[in-house]
């Protein structure tokens, strides 16, 4: 267990009087690639959230080696600030030093172009660029990305796909991905956790997660579809 | 015409301490939400301190900053009380800073009295033609000025700066990379603190202070950020300084008894048009 960035063990979290997480357990190790899948409202933003600090958990633990950065869910750029700015913000808890962003305009050059425009004219997929490009000023172990493809065009997809890919070859870098697009999810990464309802379902690699009949009926849209 | 320069000259004076007090308000809301109705007791108290420090032969120059100083502690408290709670929505909090600024009223009672408080400014005047303007005026506006190019400087250039700008732009954006909202929220409560401190000891030697001169403040200032929609400061400094300087003309040529009422309709009027534009922007986005 020496190399898990990520431990979660027996994770509650509720909102109110709703549970939204009911005992999840889940690891991600270093440098692997590890997808969250489920239905809306399965809990899975809520994992994140919880991963991040923004939600505290009511019961169960979480051990994080390493740091950990969040591409929330719709993207979430600061609108008003440039596409440079809302870069050095994603290096703030690393001090002065962590917050040169030549780095990242050469892993996403085409965040070049846009770099003094404000960030909230930009279209969803450089939106989304600049949200990654925000994650990595973190100088992230583990990247947390909360709907990669949602609203974005199938070739901008490709396009950061391609750039998870060389992140993690290169880089090493682990990546925690939730992802609407199942199909895109388990052909990306080697392990999977199917989320239904606050509570994991199904876990195990992204090849036997993606052949068992409950997730080839309900997310891969193969077999009987689910009434 | 000698008049006029004097009249514009004055306002500007004036409206500089508007400014500064509707900048404390625009900072403020812009990174926590909140409406700070405390803010003209910054003034009031940071006025009354330096008249005690310069009672007391501590010089000029040292006696104001500690009186800012002071105001800006004040301001992190009163920071720290209305949304120092988790949780605590900015109606919420909008009411706790009505509630401590009335409060600050006791305060100053029980420790300055209820009576007129000045303190000596820059001594002299200028000849204007027939019109004198008192040489203070000029001190304020030379103050004003460069406090808000550095305020300018600051938001533009600097990582504090731009993550307080963050903070307004996207809170839950700025929670995900880490920063601090409850301690930007303060940052901006000390700042607002300071800035209305600064607009109490640059107008006292020019118009006394008494602890309800807050209203006049606190009603200007809030027409002056109104300008603004609340959020920003170039305009809130412009409005500041239009409404000094029509408010002195409205008293040279008129008369001096009906400012506030005239500050109040004009911030009425563009509350108006705001919401009647902010309507129809709705019925047009449905």
């Amino acid at each position: 267990m020496a190399d898990q960035l990520i431990v979660v063990d027996d994770l509650v979290v509720r909102y109110g009087t709703a549970t939204a997480l009911d005992g999840v357990n889940l690891t991600v190790g270093a440098g692997e690639l590890v997808t969250l899948i489920g239905p809306n409202g399965a809990g899975k933003s809520t994992l994140v959230n919880t991963l991040s600090g923004i939600v505290a958990p009511a019961a169960g633990t979480i051990t994080v080696r390493g740091r950990l950065a969040h591409v929330p869910e719709g993207r979430e750029v600061f609108p008003d600030l440039t596409v440079d700015d809302n870069l050095r913000l994603g290096g703030w808890r690393n001090g002065r030093r962590g917050r040169d962003t030549s780095r990242i305009y050469e892993i996403l050059p085409g965040l070049v172009r846009v770099r003094k425009q404000r960030a909230g004219l930009l279209s969803g997929g450089q939106q989304q660029m600049v949200a990654v490009g925000r994650a990595l000023m973190a100088r992230p172990d583990v990247l947390m990305i909360d709907e990669l493809s949602l609203g974005l065009a199938p070739i901008v997809v490709t396009e950061l796909v391609a750039h998870l890919r060389e992140l993690n070859a290169e880089h090493g870098l682990a990546v925690l991905l939730i992802e609407q697009n199942a199909r895109l999810a388990l052909g990306l990464c080697s392990r999977a956790y199917v989320l239904e309802a606050g509570r994991v379902v199904l876990e195990g690699p992204a090849g036997e997660v993606a052949a068992s009949p409950r997730v080839a009926a309900a997310y891969l849209g193969g077999g009987v579809s689910a009434p | 015409m000698t008049d006029l320069v004097a009249y514009i000259l004055t306002g500007l004076g004036i409206g500089a301490g508007f400014a500064l007090v509707g900048s404390g308000i625009v900072m403020i809301y812009r990174v926590t939400r909140v409406v700070n109705f405390a803010q003209g007791a910054f003034a009031v108290l940071a006025a009354m301190t330096a008249s005690t420090l310069l009672a007391a032969n501590l010089p000029h120059g040292v006696a104001e900053i500690l009186a800012v100083a002071v105001a800006a502690g004040t301001g992190l408290l009163v920071g720290a009380v209305a949304i120092g709670k988790p949780g605590t929505t900015p109606g919420a909090s909008l009411i706790i800073t009505l509630g401590l600024g009335v409060f600050a009223y006791a305060v100053e009672v029980l420790v300055w009295g209820d009576q007129p408080r000045s303190f000596p400014g820059v001594p002299g005047a200028i000849d204007i033609g027939d019109s004198r303007v008192p040489a203070h005026y000029l001190l304020i506006i030379g103050v004003t000025v460069p406090v808000f190019v550095a305020l300018a400087v600051f938001f533009a250039r600097t990582d504090l700066g731009k993550a307080l700008s963050a903070c307004a732009s996207n809170r839950y954006a700025a929670r995900v990379v880490g920063i601090s909202v409850t301690r930007m929220g303060l940052l901006s409560f000390a700042f607002g603190g300071a800035l209305g401190g600064l607009a109490g000891v640059l107008v006292t030697p020019v118009q006394q202070v008494t602890f309800d001169t807050d209203v006049t403040l606190i009603v200007n200032g809030f027409a002056a950020a109104i300008l603004g929609g609340l959020t920003r400061p170039a305009v809130t400094l412009a409005g500041g300084l239009l409404l000094g300087v029509g408010q002195t003309m409205i008293a040279g040529y008129i008369g001096g008894a009906y400012q506030t009422e005239v500050t109040l309709l004009l911030m009425l009027s563009v509350m108006i048009v705001q919401a009647a534009r902010r309507s129809t922007l709705q019925e047009e986005s449905a």
